[in-house]
Parts: structure tokens; sequence; C-alpha cells
């Protein structure tokens, strides 16, 4: 084993862990509830696109929603039954507002669809762009919170990968999904693994797993010990709030600093988190799309906080019914971490692919306060992983100075909630940001669509005007011809016309004639004269 | 003092000549003040400034003849916008214009009703109405400025100006309602 020499990133907060509340017991399997609801929206990018229809039966694992685009995720049935309906449902995002969903009504049978890609006994086999395909079609998204569509993460040049950093640090307290899925799947994960580096083909393979995780770094260790990968070990770095964040994570690794509103592509690393490399393994190995993942439901406001293995799709409610259900008085439920969670209005919303965690607070285990004015005290900025200035980006977004702030690189901050927890005036700080980010923005599509109505109307003007054109012209044309028209009758005086000469020549026929008779009767008169004197 | 002279004519004379030579060269085509009132506009294109259309309330403005408080879409954000730019003060918006709409609209067409007489699409500033004679018309939503430029010429009374349907990619975080506890210094 080679000692790594860690890099460390500004700031962090130690924070209580809380982790060993939901590690008492193994990772639980639930069955598929009754109904099932699958938001078109479950990642970043485009949403998916329906290819069922309400009636259509389907079976466990079969399509129902292709990526559209690019950067888009497939949706698969989680387990079999009907499609009763495709309609807004609520979904777990702080708006509350809708998304198209959906919704499957279970037969009980859990029976597994026809016709799914068979598993491939040996990945070395394929080639990177079909494993990539493989990947896209197994619906597999970021699991670790962001669900950033993984094969856009994977299809890049060859050779442009010095480091694939696999995530493991889980710094969130509460939060331990990861960390199960390491102990109980390790083998499973190292699996995966060797997929990516078959894929990516970096030099070197980190492990990020944070030194509070002593069982799953020993698991990991041993898994990589049987299956002999190259160029890969787990480093254990210090248990240190947020360093599982990307940017953090491959900061202490590879002591690399991926740019200001880069990715970490550019600076020769891909990041993937244990999670979503367990659902590359099942996706290509065991030939299962992705339509389970590890949940940790916990909080001091459910009965028995543990980590389940649900069906996307699920209910929370039916998730915190499975760990036993709220205690009384609970007050928050949160979809995330307690530092970067987001309040749920209800728990009738479904269990999406980016949620790790579920976590249900009594008011004792809130940090509620009412908030004073800021004392420049500059806390924040000792704190800021993204080594950004908090007070003056309050002071920008509290007075809807964009420019400001995007000038102090408001878009760089990654809303770990560090600023807002060493706060000592209490004021909720990343909820600005958020606001201010949503506001930029919502005015630049403003202005591109006002900028298309300009065009729009630009060019509207110029049809009309070529229209109005084009009508002088062809209207100056038929005038023209008209006139033509009439010069041509008024020539025809001169030059010889055959119709009039044909008149003049019928005239001069019957002229002729009437000489003619007029000679004859002239002639017989005088006869008949001459011969009676 | 004639060396002076001459040597100041000289210089004043030579430099004249760069500065006419660049006013050629240089020349601006258009006026660019124009432009830049022209972008602060909210391009709904709806006249209800009096003039037809932005560019030409623009090119007012630019001149002199117009105020910067007749345009009722921008509302006062639009008044800031172009007090900053030509370093006026701002002015409450004229109310003879209109008011300001609370949310933004966007034409709907009832297509029952609909009866295909085209007359909305010749309305439109925009082209954000299709269809053709006797063929049911639609409103592009994406591309409707809310100019209300079609209810008018709609013969049927069939198209309704309506809030834009909300979608999660439009919503924005509320700014936090903070309470603040210590009582101002009386």
């Amino acid at each position: 084993m080679t000692l790594h020499k860690l890099g460390h990133f500004h700031g962090g907060l130690h924070l209580d862990d809380h982790k060993a509340e939901s590690t008492g017991q193994p990772i639980e399997p639930q069955p598929p509830g009754k109904e099932l609801v699958l938001p078109l929206r479950q990642h970043i990018g485009h949403d998916a696109e329906a290819v069922v229809k309400p009636g259509d039966r389907v079976g466990k694992g079969q399509l129902i929603a292709q990526p559209f685009g690019d950067i888009s995720a497939a949706i698969h049935a989680p387990t079999s039954g009907t499609v009763v309906a495709i309609e807004g449902r609520p979904f777990p995002h702080p708006s509350g507002l809708p998304v198209e969903s959906i919704v499957i009504a279970a037969d009980g049978e859990d029976r597994w669809a026809q016709g799914l890609p068979a598993p491939v006994a040996d990945f070395r086999n394929l080639s990177a762009p079909e494993l990539t395909q493989r990947i896209r079609e197994a619906g597999i998204v970021g699991l670790g919170g962001a669900a950033f569509p993984t094969d856009a993460k994977l299809r890049i040049d060859k050779n442009s990968i010095s480091t694939l950093v696999i995530n493991g640090a889980e710094c969130e307290p509460w939060i331990t999904c990861d960390d199960m899925l390491m102990r109980e799947q390790a083998s499973g994960i190292v699996s995966g693994i060797a997929i990516l580096q078959h894929i990516l083909r970096p030099m070197e393979t980190l492990i990020g797993i944070e030194d509070n995780k002593p069982e799953a770094i020993e698991a990991m260790r041993q898994a990589l010990a049987t299956a002999r990968l190259d160029n890969t070990e787990v480093v254990v770095i210090p248990t240190l709030y947020p360093s599982g964040g990307e940017k953090q994570l491959i900061k202490i690794l590879t002591g690399k600093e991926v740019p200001s509103g880069g990715l970490p592509l550019q600076i020769g690393v891909v990041c993937q988190n244990v999670g979503t490399t367990f659902a590359i393994f099942e996706a290509i190995v065991e030939g299962k799309p992705l339509i389970e993942r590890v949940v940790t439901v916990t909080g001091d406001g459910v009965q028995q906080p543990h980590n389940l293995r649900l069906r996307i799709g699920t209910p929370i409610s039916a998730a915190i019914a499975a760990a036993g259900g709220y205690v009384e008085g609970v007050a928050e439920l949160l979809i995330g971490g307690p530092m970067m969670g987001v309040a749920l209005p209800s728990d009738e919303v479904p269990l999406i692919k980016s949620a790790n965690c579920i976590l249900a607070s009594t008011p004792a285990n809130l940090r509620r306060h009412d908030a004073h004015p800021c004392i420049r005290c500059g806390e924040c900025a000792t704190v800021c992983p993204a080594q950004l200035l908090p007070q003056q980006l309050y002071w920008y977004a509290r007075a809807k100075d964009h420019d400001k702030a995007e000038d102090h690189h408001l878009f760089d901050c990654i809303e770990c909630g560090c600023c807002d927890y060493v706060c000592p005036s209490h004021i909720p700080l990343v909820q600005y940001y958020r606001h201010a980010k949503g506001e930029i923005r919502h005015l630049r599509k403003e202005k591109e669509k006002a900028d298309r109505a300009r065009i729009r109307h630009q060019l509207r003007e110029e049809r009309l005007a070529r229209e109005k054109a084009e009508r002088a012209a062809r209207l100056a044309a038929k005038k023209a011809a008209l006139e033509k028209k009439k010069a041509a009758k008024q020539d025809a005086g001169d030059t010889p016309d055959p119709k009039k000469d044909a008149i003049a020549a019928a005239l001069e026929r019957a002229k002729a004639r009437k000489a003619a008779l007029q000679q004859e009767k002239a002639g017989k008169t005088a006869q008949e004269s001459n011969e009676s004197p | 003092m004639l060396t002076a002279i001459i040597s100041i004519g000289l210089l004043a004379a030579a430099l004249g000549l760069v500065l006419g030579y660049a006013s050629i060269r240089f020349k601006v085509e258009g006026d660019p003040i124009v432009d830049q009132i022209d972008a602060v506009l909210p391009q709904t294109q709806c006249g209800q400034c009096g003039f037809p259309g932005c560019r030409p309330y623009a090119e007012a403005i630019a001149r002199g003849e117009a105020e910067i408080n007749r345009c009722p879409p921008g509302g006062e954000a639009t008044i800031n916008a172009l007090a900053d730019l030509l370093g006026k003060e701002p002015i409450p918006l004229d109310e003879e214009r209109g008011t300001t709409p609370e949310e933004p609209l966007i034409a709907f067409i009832n297509e029952d009703i609909c009866i295909g007489c085209t007359l909305c699409i010749q309305a439109c500033p925009v082209d954000a109405i299709i269809g053709a004679a006797k063929q049911m018309h639609t409103v592009i939503r994406d591309e409707c400025t809310g100019c209300d430029l079609c209810p008018p010429a709609c013969p049927v009374d069939c198209i309704d100006m309506i809030p834009i349907p909300k979608k999660l990619d439009d919503w924005v975080w509320d700014t936090p309602k903070e309470k603040l506890i210590v009582e101002p210094a009386s």
C-alpha cells in the first residue's frame, strides 16, 4: 500500500456526524408498494419521454420512458403492474409544483419483463461506447444527490482521463446509505469500478472514504485485494464537511482544482459516487436497470432509523412507515441531509433517483432562529469551501445587485450550508443565494425571449415590406402589360392587320360583285332599249 | 512668437486632418444609443407607448421626442434602466398608457370557438400565432409576448389572456422572510 499525499480544501466544518443512528442494522430490502409514481423528471437535463400509455401492462424493469436528448435518463417500471395514469403529480421539490408522472398500480407479482438486455458475462468483450450505451439504457444517474445522467459523464475522448475518483466520502451528517452499501456490497462496487476503468482508461483510480467509516474502508480494501485492480487504491481522508463535494474531494485526492464554472473533465478527472458505481455493476453484470436504491431513513423524528432498499417511485410516507413511523411531535421532513436537503411540504411525494436520505426531525433537532443583523464577523468566509465571500454575496443578493453577485462568483457556490451554520446572526444565507441564482437564470431567460421577440418582429416587418413590394411589383407588371396592349392597338393603323385585310378584301369582293351586277343590269336594259326602239 | 503661432497652427492642421480622416474611416452606422435603448425595452411590440413597436419608441426616446415612462409592460424596472442609461431621473409610469400587469400574461386561443379567420395572425407583431384560412389557429406559447393585440382582432372573442402556466423550470426560491429581532434604535 502506498501512502497518498492528501491535498486540502479551504474552510469546512467538523459536525456531529449522527451516523451511528442508522448503521446498526443491515440494509433492508422492501417490497414494492401498491402504487408507484415515476416522475418524468428525476435527473438533470431534459425530461424523459413516456413510451407507455394508461392501460398498458408493464413488467418489472420494462422501459416506460426513454431519454430525450444527450443529457437525459431512461425510466423503468420498478415492479410489474398496470399503468393507470400519466398526469401531473406532487414531486419532492420545495415548490410543491406537480410534475408529469407515470403512475403504476402494482399487481403484486413483481414479475420481470420479457426481453430485457441479457447480463454481460465479461464486460471486457464490449467496447466503451457499447458499455456507455448500456448504462444509458439502464437509466443510471448520479446517485450521490445530483442525478446527473451518468452516460453523459462517460462519453469522452479516449486517454483524456488521468484520475477516476470514486466518491465514498459521504460527508453530510445523518446519511449512511453509501457507508452501508460499501460494507455490504464492496465486491459489486469494485466490479463497477472495473467497468468504469474499462470505459475511461484512467491512469489511476482513487476511492475517497472519510475516516469515520472504518468498516466500509476495510470492506473496500478487501474487495480490491480480491479483484486485483491495477493502480487503484482506497484513500482515507479526514472527516470534514463537505469533503464529499465533487470539487472538494478532487482537491483532497489529487491536489488539482476544478476551474470556476468548469467541469472536472477539464483537468482530466471523472468523479462517480459509490452508489452509482454499484448501479453500473448491476446494469451490466446482472442486467438490471436502475429501479431501486438504498435510502437512509433517519433523524430523531422516526422510530427506527435505518437504511432501506426502496423501489423508485415509492411514496415517502411508505418509507417512513417502513422505518417504524414518526415519533410524536415531528416538525420537519427533509429530502437530503440536514445541511443541503430541502424541506418537503408533504410526505405524499414519490422517492426519486437522487434521494439519498429522508430526514425527519423534531423541534429539538432544528436550528431555527430569528435572524439578527449581520455583524460582519467574517466567520462565513473562513468556512466557505469554495473560497467565496458569503457576506458580500449576501449584501448583493439582498439588494438584487445581480451583476455584482455574479462578479463575486455566486455560481461557484455549492450551497453546502457552512456559512449558514456558523453565522452567529443566523442569517439564512444559502436561501439568499438560491433566490439570487434563480432570479439571475430567470432574467437571462426573459432576456433571451425578448431578443427572440425583437428578431421575430424585425423579420415580420421585413416580410410585410417584401410582400407589399411584391404586390406592388405584380400590379405594376399587370398595368404595364395592359398599356402595352393598348399601345399595340393604336399601332395597328399603320401595319396591315390580317383581320382588317380580310374584311377589306371581303368588302372589295362585295363591291366588285355589286358593280358586276349593276353592269349586267345596265347591259340588259341597253339591249332591251335597242331591241325596242 | 511667430514660430509658436506657426507650430501650433501646423499641429492644429495635422490633428484636424487626423480627426477628419477618423470621422470617415471609423464612421458608426446607425445610432448606437437607439440599440442600447431598444435592448432595455421588453420587446412586447404592443404599441401601448403610442409607437408602432419597441424600436420606433427607442428612436423617439433617442431623439428626445418621448418620455421614458411610456412602457407599461416594462414597468418600473424598464423606467429605472432607461433612466440609468440616459442619465435621467426616474419618473413614474404614464398611467394613460396602461398599467403594468401583476404577472406576465400570454394569449390563449379557445380552439373550439376559433373560426379560422386569420385576423389574429395578422395582428400578432411577432408571428406567434400559427394557422391558415378556415383552419384552427393556435398560439406558440414560448414566442407570445403578451402584447394583448390579438384579442380585439378576434371577431368571435375566442382569445383570452392567461397567466403563463407555472413550470418547475421557472420556479425561483423566495427571498427569506427575514424577521429582524433587534428593534431599530429610536
